[in-house]
């Protein structure tokens, strides 16, 4: 019975294959590292096309440029301050990237780069670095108080301190797998709903017409992760944030 | 009990944390909605901390689910 070979093969999706042959393979270009690069560019595209009318009634592109460019700007001053200026083009550049990536995912025969732990552990690893150097270079040695609360009673201190480091350590891990776990279980849910239609539709006419409902929900599905891509590049830009503010601040 | 068994068994298990997170997540939206019928006016701050709340507690079920599907599918 068809219905019956047919078996769910959720992780497939996240196989990578090379793309434009022979060229492609030799050098290990992937389909992810296209996604990347279309990403990038639709970024581009937006913020060159969008601001080069700049007009004073701005159209719907130079809305949707300045709208997005505005977005990320309020969020670095509100959670890091007047200092969170500077490391707006960071922020922005890293919240435009995670999102095209989770929302070019979402197209059909597309692919999630977003749902690589190479590519999203890669962006946290950059996040934490930045965010420690950025802290040595303000605070200098001063930046191990961060490790040790200020008020905090000096009993504790063998107890805060590892606690303290073990946390801090802890922030790229947490930050790539938040992402990657997000899309992966997504994806996985839209193929595990995919396949109860196809296997539904195999086992006759009753099986047919039950076959709509696993199809509604993924169409229900769909919306949700649409959701959950916008909220997850907001999530990982807002922690950047406040991590940074920590790295100025220190507490 | 052969492999296949344990591994679905494995799966269910692993999936337990949710119970966790549906009390966390709940807990986030229910002092979200309170704190905006007390004060509607600080309804556009306290939101954003609601969602990140949520994103914050959601990344556990996401750890317990991926646990689940390493044991199933690999």
């Amino acid at each position: 019975m068809a219905a019956a070979a047919h078996k769910i093969d959720a992780l497939g999706q996240f196989e990578l294959t090379s793309v434009f042959g022979p060229i492609g393979a030799s050098v290990r270009f992937t389909q992810s590292n296209m996604l990347m690069l279309i990403a990038a560019a639709l970024i581009l595209g937006l913020l060159y096309f969008g601001m080069r009318a700049k007009s004073v009634v701005p159209g719907r592109l130079q809305a949707a440029a300045e709208l997005s460019y505005d977005f990320v700007h309020r969020m670095c001053i509100d959670q890091i301050g007047e200092e969170g200026k500077r490391f707006f083009p960071f922020v922005f550049t890293l919240f435009f990237f995670i999102l095209m990536g989770n929302l070019l995912g979402l197209l059909p025969y597309s692919f999630t780069f977003t749902s690589q732990i190479a590519v999203t552990f890669a962006l946290a690893a950059l996040v934490i670095v930045m965010v420690t150097v950025v802290a040595l270079r303000i605070h200098g040695l001063r930046f191990f108080t961060y490790f040790f609360p200020a008020g905090a009673p000096k009993l504790l201190a063998p107890l805060i301190v590892p606690v303290e480091i073990i946390s801090y350590l802890s922030r790229p891990v947490s930050l790539s797998i938040r992402l990657f776990a997000n899309m992966v279980a997504g994806h996985v849910m839209f193929e595990v709903f995919a396949s109860f239609v196809v296997m539904l539709a195999g086992a006759g006419a009753v099986g047919l017409f039950a076959s709509i409902f696993p199809l509604g929900l993924n169409v229900v599905l769909v919306g949700f992760e649409l959701l959950v891509a916008v909220l997850q590049a907001y999530v990982f830009a807002i922690l950047t944030c406040i991590y940074l503010h920590d790295a100025v601040h220190l507490h | 009990m052969d492999v296949l068994a344990a591994k679905a068994l494995g799966a269910g298990i692993a999936v337990i944390a949710l119970a966790g997170v549906g009390i966390g997540i709940g807990n986030i939206f229910s002092a979200l909605v309170t704190s905006v019928a007390r004060n509607p006016s600080a309804r556009d701050q306290v939101f954003g901390i609601g969602i990140l709340g949520f994103a914050l507690t959601e990344a556990v079920a996401l750890f317990a689910l991926l646990i689940a599907f390493l044991i199933l599918f690999t």
